[in-house]
């Protein structure tokens, strides 16, 4: 029973992070009509960059100061590089972020070497927060918790609540009309692009640590996230929400439970669950789970 | 009986071809050439399938190397059975074996990944080349796990008086299986199929009207392109002697695509340009620099950003100008791009190389180039190749509106007199 518990509660903070990552794909897509293959990258560069900053001011300003700086490059790569590729088409704007996604990593090598770097959890946030039944939740896990969730309701509160979420909407849907009106819809994109990276680079900050941080953690969850991006149904912020939880639940649970099938244990399988899981959805229900598209 | 000219261009253009797959190890003496041609066959032919998919098709696929791996991986097998004398098929077909393996799979996994057009597909076949290597690396039984299955090429009595154990065999068996591959592919593109297949790449809902099924028709060009990455597979495995999870990887999906994409995806013989360029690249810089892999993409991005159709596009731009005899005039302007460009490539390479020196733990410091030294912990080096850096771009810049402008007035003054 505590043991359902805990793995619940790991769980949901896992795929809570995953959304983090998915949403900000999710709202570029649907935006710009742009699949980003460096998403995983601005990740990567979240948790090394907060590395970098938490050394020498500590993990607080760490929290606000890197992804900031990651949605700053975010803008950047979408001002001076998406923009220009744009009349291209958009497999021009793919194949683009595919070589930013190439580019970041090797820079990452570059700078910070080709092994893990010690990015550690801060010692204010080590430690078990509650016991259950004689096994330790750690608070680190809390706190993830809590951003993730502080995060995704703002940017829900701000997405419906504000103006500029408004004309963000306007956009996603009726970009000449948004034009009309007199709002600059090419800083709306960039806006958003920044946005996302920015989000993708929190998630780095709060994921780096809690895993590990090392020149391969961008490929080891990019396929991931857009496993998400397709199951939950391409655009569909709520599908995507939907399927990482899903995602996430699935990865901690096939990863800690040790049932074995012919030899093979359930553990050793995880890492295929979540593309089986797109194969099979593919078969019978192919929008994904709440996508409205179909082409 | 319909008019058909002899297209005497084509066949010269074939016999050339031919040709220089013949002798191409006459030329370039020497067993690191000769390596780098081997493998430079096999990509080509594997290039040239990803583009039916890519070029002809429109679907872009980030998990091409699934078929091509595990046509190897089959391949392997098929030729450790035949060491253990248990099966027995001539070496030079193997390729076959290893096409049939990955016509095999492409229908199997084809059906699952060309329900979706665009990016959907993309991001499916990338999908799917994740959870083929997640599975290579979860039987290791069949699959030898990270270290993947050796075998040996040279089994069996030598077929006709060949053993294929000297590399200069090898070479000729894939020289010949890459020529037939071209000229099967080429062959393919003129095809009702080919047709079709440009057809539901260029307005798939028109496609429909006329009455065919796209779905259909991106299943069967997946289908015969897994065959030719199958047999690009088997290639690689009699010239490695070893197949490992590497063969599968994204790392492999993604090399192909850069590949492809370098050359040029909307002609035909881009991806031999490609696959050319890449290899030179994966090959002969990768002994000069660990940075290597930063430089292809750089280069790719730049591709992306200013030549969508690849060197080929580049060099059939000119012909035009070349036809017209008007390319004198465009020499200067050439020539002093180059000269900006080398000199903004110096400066970046030279930040590259320094930043990699600080990083890497136990290099030594110090860069030597032409027989002067830059330490990298002292500052002046850094000013002077950003320097170099922004000059050159700087003086790109200008370059490259010369470029323009010349460029320009002459395509004006053509068509004038069309």
């Amino acid at each position: 029973m505590e043991f359902l518990l805990v793995q619940s509660l790991n769980g949901i903070s896992y795929g809570l992070l995953l959304f983090m990552l998915s949403s900000g794909l999710t709202l570029v897509f649907s935006l710009m009509g742009v699949l980003n293959f460096a998403h995983a990258s601005f990740y990567m560069l979240g948790a090394y960059l907060a590395f970098q900053v938490s050394s020498k001011v500590g993990f607080w300003p760490a929290l606000v100061i890197a992804p900031l700086l990651v949605g700053a490059l975010g803008m950047l790569v979408e001002r001076f590089g998406l923009r220009q590729v744009h009349r291209h088409g958009h497999v021009a704007e793919l194949l683009f972020t595919f070589g930013l996604a190439y580019l970041l990593e090797e820079a990452v090598h570059l700078i910070w070497g080709r092994s893990a770097v010690e990015y550690r959890v801060p010692p204010e946030l080590d430690g078990p927060l509650f016991q259950i039944i004689g096994s330790q939740y750690p608070i680190y896990r809390g706190f993830m918790m809590l951003v993730s969730v502080t995060m995704l309701v703002s940017i829900w509160l701000a997405l419906t609540r504000t103006r500029i979420g408004l004309v963000i909407q306007a956009a996603l849907t009726h970009p000449q009309t948004v034009e009309a009106l007199g709002h600059n819809v090419p800083r709306v994109f960039m806006l958003v692009f920044g946005g996302g990276a920015a989000l993708a680079g929190l998630a780095g900050v709060i994921g780096g640590n809690a895993f590990v941080t090392e020149p391969g953690m961008a490929a080891a969850v990019g396929p991931i996230i857009f496993v998400i991006v397709v199951v939950g149904g391409m655009g569909s912020l709520a599908g995507a929400f939907v399927a990482s939880l899903l995602i996430g639940c699935m990865q901690t649970f096939a990863v800690s439970l040790d049932w074995s099938l012919a030899g093979i244990k359930v553990s050793q399988v995880a890492p295929v669950l979540p593309y089986l899981l797109m194969v099979l959805l593919l078969i019978f229900r192919p929008k994904g789970l709440m996508g409205t598209r179909e082409g | 009986m319909k008019y058909r000219p002899l297209n005497l261009g084509r066949w010269i253009l074939w016999s050339a071809t031919a040709l220089v797959f013949l002798a191409a190890p006459q030329v370039l003496q020497g067993g690191f050439a000769l390596t780098m041609l081997t493998q430079m066959g096999t990509l080509i032919l594997f290039a040239l399938s990803y583009n039916m998919l890519l070029g002809q098709s429109g679907m872009l696929s980030f998990g091409h190397a699934v078929y091509s791996g595990l046509g190897a991986y089959v391949t392997v097998h098929v030729l450790n059975l035949m060491g253990k004398g248990s099966l027995y098929v001539p070496v030079p077909l193997l390729p076959l074996v290893g096409g049939m393996a990955g016509l095999f799979f492409g229908i199997l996994f084809g059906y699952v990944t060309t329900k979706r057009a665009g990016t959907t597909f993309a991001l499916i076949s990338l999908g799917v080349g994740e959870m083929v290597f997640a599975c290579v690396l979860m039987f290791p039984g069949f699959f030898g796990g990270e270290a993947g299955i050796s075998t040996n090429r040279v089994v069996g009595k030598p077929f006709l008086g060949l053993s294929f154990g000297p590399a200069i065999q090898v070479y000729y068996l894939v020289a010949v299986w890459c020529f037939l591959g071209m000229a099967a592919m080429f062959a393919l593109t003129q095809t009702p199929l080919g047709r079709m297949a440009n057809a539901v790449r260029d307005n798939p809902e028109r496609a429909e009207f006329v009455g065919y099924n796209t779905q259909h028709v991106r299943f069967l060009q997946l289908v015969l392109a897994s065959f030719f990455a199958g047999v690009s597979g088997a290639l690689s495995c009699i010239n490695f002697e070893i197949v490992s999870a590497e063969n599968v990887s994204a790392i492999r999906s993604g090399g192909v695509l850069l590949a492809t994409f370098i050359g040029g995806v909307p002609f035909f013989f881009g991806p031999i340009l490609g696959a050319i360029v890449f290899i030179f690249f994966v090959v002969a810089l990768s002994g000069f620099t660990k940075a290597w892999l930063l430089y292809l993409g750089l280069f790719f991005v730049l591709m992306v950003v200013y030549a969508p159709g690849g060197i080929a596009s580049l060099i059939l731009m000119q012909f035009p100008v070349i036809r017209a005899g008007r390319w004198r005039e465009m020499a200067l302007p050439y020539a002093l791009a180059a000269l900006a460009g080398l000199v903004a490539l110096a400066g970046l390479i030279g930040l590259v190389e320094m930043v990699y020196r600080l990083s890497e733990q136990g290099a030594s410091t110090v860069l030597t180039v032409l027989g002067l030294s830059f330490d990298a912990r002292s500052a002046p080096p850094w000013f002077m190749f950003a320097a170099a850096l922004a000059a050159g771009l700087a003086a790109l810049r200008a370059a490259a509106r010369r470029v323009g402008e010349r460029w320009g007035a002459i395509q004006l003054e053509l068509q004038a007199r069309a």
